[in-house]
């Protein structure tokens, strides 16, 4: 552990950012943690505030400290909700990278956070606990023993999906699929980790919907994590070197767009430039990496009107914005076009649609107890607008929100974006 | 504080509804006034009306003053802890209790925030009409405690036009029921002493609210103008027509500026815009903005842009509902000036506040409710400049001595609070302030009820920071409370 200076000195060069806070609170209202909590420790005024007297030695960094910036779930809705424009993203990063460097978790919080992080971010290790993880589904239907597990544990349990993919390479996307037609677009996969164990059948979807699209799809086969999970805990050196290692498997390419399909790598890789700026070998690499990547919604949508095809799915759909695509990369507008541009298909409103799912990268997993308020909620909320279909962007958010859909008891089906484009296909 | 003070407190909370730890209480210091700052000795965060009482009755037990607060959003400190004082953070109590249409009213706890009401009652084709920029999360409590308004306040009038009854606890820990379903009540009209006390005399723990039905129809006018005075002028002959908008508001160049930086409202360049929104039956909205139009036309205005659908109408209101916050786009720092003047004196008073911008060396934002002679002016400085803070501040005091000189008022909607009680004899005698410290010491004699807040000077009943002390003279018998 580092002892040089005061644990929040590494904060200091943040300090402009931190002014530009003018301490109105509009931004309390969408902050999922204020919601719950309802406590100004637990807002982002409240954060900034902390870290500001961080810096200035009025604050230490203490259990109770740590906890308030534990429970922010990243989702970066103060971003959107700032009229000041305050840029929170760095200044947590850095905040959760001084944690940990100068604080000491309880042993058995350490030992569960490394256990994650030997385990998520390699999709290989991730995908030999999946089936274990599908047999626990067992579990699920007895709660004494359930009971008796740790409160993490037995979250953990419920989140497992149902049908991990099949054996160890089901759910691959083929190295190369060809554009069908002209070719319109050169484009490299991202096939992430937890999408690529779980949700193989999203990226296969993505492949074949942006193949239809005319895009020559390459998913380089042996990619690692793009970094996300290991960079929103603070880990922000093993970050770094998820994001030279990925770089590196796509480089030597010409793409027109690197495509990602789940929100919270997206925004990750889109900082990749950012994160490496001090990197004098990498700063300039990972500008131009980060230049190119796109959400699939990005990409789909310049490429609209469609020109594949498309049948008639009569289907009421509720879109719900990922956090990290619509606050961290403002992707609003282009899910909604392409759900548009499914015949049939009606978009309906959700309400609270800005308030985060409580997915939130390993959130659900080191805060369950918040994370499941928030999924309750969130699922409460789509149930008024009585869909067929949610749809979202990141694999994160299905998790969640099939976990308690499910529990309670509600039938409407949750997919992928690229899922319902690639089911709107005919061929 | 006293331990066993606080443990009394932790008992009567659900858990985790007392803060202690110095971390948590640091963030307490302030509400949107971030130059006041004081850390109190414990904050509540209670879950129920019954826990607030309970709260209540153990500060009134031992002496200890303290504050309620809602979002912490006041603009005059009026959240303002006292120094080792009880702050009571009514977040939790953030429940809608009742919505009834038919009767057009919906029965809230005081942490329910002004947009949430609106949002929930939407669907049934209703609305909450107070409309402070601040609704995303001002709470109720707090607008009912200062009183608040917006935009809207012009045709619909403020707070106490829509609250009909309000649940407190007083300062003695009595629980009591003020107002209720009626428009008119016998009796004395103890809900408007109530509505605008900024939390001075009770700690609203329920309230029940008025709302409306939607208009028919709604349009919304942003007009360009070349001068501030020209577009004051257009306000002055809209309203000289007999005709009462929805609303009008006033910005000037700079906060365009600041706006469009955060919002991107697609304001028109020019030196001032005005929003005109009209509300009612169809026919009388297209008769009346035919006037409005040919009087905007009259006075020059430089481009005219009209929005009939809701996401248009949000975009405008978009960008004057971000005017304070987005100052922090193009200044580091920023003080927000809150007087009334007659809308006659408008030109008079901002041509003072433009020969002031120009000695001062501080840039001036304005905003108004140009329609009720609201002013919102904002003062740029750098806090990081030794003195500019304390400079933004007499800079400010000085525009308020405009409003005052004009026969206008002190405060618009932000609250006298801690920051503008040195300046209430200007606008009122002794015998005007007595009277009201009068009903002040009959709800609260021990002083003990956000004390330091409204009035100028520490008073009789014990308006003095800190735990309350006996006053000297009552000590020694010279005077006795009441
Ligand atoms: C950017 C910005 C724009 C604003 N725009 C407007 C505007 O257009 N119009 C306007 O009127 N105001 C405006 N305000 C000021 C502020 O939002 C209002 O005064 C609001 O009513 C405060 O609500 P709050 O919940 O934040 O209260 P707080 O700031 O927490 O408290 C305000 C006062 O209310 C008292 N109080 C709070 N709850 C209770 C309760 N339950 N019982 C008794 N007393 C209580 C407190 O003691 C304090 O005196 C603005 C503020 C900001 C930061
Ligand atoms: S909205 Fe922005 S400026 Fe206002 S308190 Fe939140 S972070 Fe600070
Ligand atoms: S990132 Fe989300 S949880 Fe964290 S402070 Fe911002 S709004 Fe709150």
């Amino acid at each position: 552990m580092d002892t040089q200076g005061s644990a929040f000195s590494s904060l200091a060069p943040l300090e402009p950012l931190m002014d530009k806070c003018v301490h109105c609170g509009f931004c309390l209202s969408t902050c999922p943690s204020y919601l719950l909590n309802g406590q100004e420790m637990d807002s982002p005024r409240g954060r900034i505030y902390l870290m500001r007297g961080g810096v200035q030695d009025r604050v230490a960094m203490s259990g109770t400290v740590v906890e308030h910036f534990d429970t922010c779930l990243g989702c970066m809705a103060c971003e959107t909700a700032c009229p000041s424009g305050v840029r929170y993203a760095p200044l947590i990063e850095e905040t959760r990278a001084a944690i940990e460097r100068h604080h000491q978790r309880p042993l058995a919080d350490r030992l569960f956070r490394r256990a994650l992080f030997l385990i998520l971010p390699y999709p290989r290790r991730l995908r030999l606990l999946a089936w274990p993880l599908a047999t626990v589904h067992v579990l699920k239907r007895s709660p004494r023993v359930l009971a008796a597990l740790p409160a993490r544990i037995r979250h953990l349990i419920a989140l497992a999906p149902q049908r991990p993919a099949g054996g160890p390479t089901a759910g691959d996307v083929p190295e190369r699929t060809a554009a069908i037609g002209e070719r319109r677009r050169r484009v490299g996969l991202v096939t992430g980790c937890v999408q690529r164990v779980f949700y193989g059948h999203v990226n296969q979807a993505s492949a074949r919907v942006l193949a239809a699209e005319g895009c020559e799809v390459t998913a380089p086969r042996r990619q690692g994590c793009c970094g996300a999970l290991a960079l929103h805990a603070g880990r922000d050196e093993d970050a770094r070197q998820f994001a030279r290692d990925l770089i590196r498997t796509f480089d030597g390419e010409r793409w027109d767009s690197i495509v990602i399909n789940a929100a919270g790598c997206g925004s990750t890789m889109k900082g990749y430039g950012e994160l490496l700026k001090d990197d004098p070998a990498w700063a300039e690499r990972a500008r131009a990496f980060s230049s190119k990547v796109r959400d699939i919604s990005e990409t789909l949508s310049e490429l609209l009107p469609p020109r594949a095809p498309r049948r008639q799915l009569p289907l009421r759909v509720g879109y719900h914005d990922a956090c990290h695509l619509a606050h961290a990369q403002g992707v609003r507008a282009q899910p909604r076009r392409l759900l548009e541009s499914i015949p049939g298909v009606t978009l309906v409103p959700l309400a609270d649609a800005e308030i985060c799912c409580g997915s939130a990268g390993i959130f659900n997993l080191v805060e369950p107890e918040m994370a499941a308020e928030l999924g309750r909620r969130k699922i409460a909320r789509l149930a008024e607008a009585t869909p067929d279909v949610v749809v979202t962007s990141n694999p994160g958010c299905m998790l969640q929100m099939t976990t308690h859909a499910r529990t309670a008891g509600h039938t409407f089906r949750i997919v992928h974006l690229a899922e319902l484009l690639a089911e709107s296909l005919t061929s | 504080m006293d331990q066993r003070f606080l443990d009394e407190l932790g008992a009567v909370v659900a858990p985790g509804g007392l803060l202690t730890d110095a971390a948590d209480l640091f963030t307490y210091e302030s509400d949107a006034l971030v130059h006041l700052r004081a850390t109190p000795g414990a904050v509540v965060l209670p879950v129920s009306a019954d826990e607030v009482q309970a709260v209540v009755r153990l500060c009134h037990r031992a002496g200890v003053p303290f504050v309620a607060r809602g979002h912490g959003t006041g603009l005059s400190g009026g959240a303002l802890p006292v120094e080792d004082g009880v702050v009571i953070g009514l977040s939790r109590l953030n429940r809608i209790l009742d919505v009834d249409i038919p009767n057009l009213r919906v029965t809230v706890e005081p942490g329910v925030t002004n947009l949430e009401i609106t949002r929930r009652v939407s669907p049934f084709g209703c609305y909450y009409a107070p409309d402070p920029s601040s609704q995303i999360v001002c709470s109720i409590g707090g607008n009912i405690a200062e009183n608040s308004g917006g935009a809207h306040c012009l045709k619909y009038g403020f707070t106490v036009h829509h609250v009909l009854g309000v649940e407190a606890v007083l300062p003695n820990g009595d629980n009591v029921h003020i107002g209720g379903a009626a428009l008119d009540l016998p009796g004395l009209d103890l809900l408007s002493v109530i509505v605008g006390s900024e939390g001075t005399l009770a700690v609203v723990t329920k309230a029940t609210l008025r709302i409306l039905r939607r208009p028919e129809a709604v349009l919304t006018l942003l007009a360009g103008f070349e001068s501030i005075d020209l577009a004051g002028e257009a306000v002055s002959a809209i309203i000289g027509r007999g005709i009462v908008p929805a609303a009008v508001e006033m910005m000037d160049r700079l906060t365009i500026q600041a706006a469009e930086a955060a919002v991107q409202p697609r304001f028109p360049d020019a030196n001032a815009v005005l929003i005109v929104e009209l509300d009612g039956p169809q026919a009388e909205v297209d008769e009346q903005f035919a006037v409005v139009e040919s009087v905007c036309r009259a006075q020059g205005a430089t481009s005219m842009e009209i929005a009939r659908d809701q996401a248009h109408r949000e975009r405008i209101w978009r960008g004057r509902k971000a005017a304070f916050a987005a100052m922090g786009r193009v200044s580091p720092n920023y003080y927000v000036q809150d007087g009334v003047v007659p809308r006659t004196k408008l030109p008079e008073v901002l041509r003072r506040i433009r020969d002031l911008e120009a000695r001062s060396g501080l840039r001036i934002g304005n905003v108004f409710h140009a329609g009720d002679g609201n002013l919102h002016p904002l003062i740029c400085y750098d806090a990081s400049v030794p003195g500019q803070a304390e400079h933004a501040e007499k800079v400010a005091s000085e525009i308020l001595l405009y409003c005052i000189e004009a026969g206008g008022s002190l405060t618009g909607e932000h609250g006298v609070g801690a920051d503008k009680k040195a300046y209430m004899p200007k606008m009122f005698s002794t015998d005007d302030l007595d009277a009201m410290h009068l009903v002040r010491c009959a709800f609260d004699p021990a002083g003990l009820c956000n004390p330091g807040k409204v009035f100028p000077t520490p008073r009789l009943c014990g308006e003095v920071p800190g735990p309350y002390r006996q006053h000297p003279l009552e000590r020694a018998g010279v005077v006795e409370r009441f």
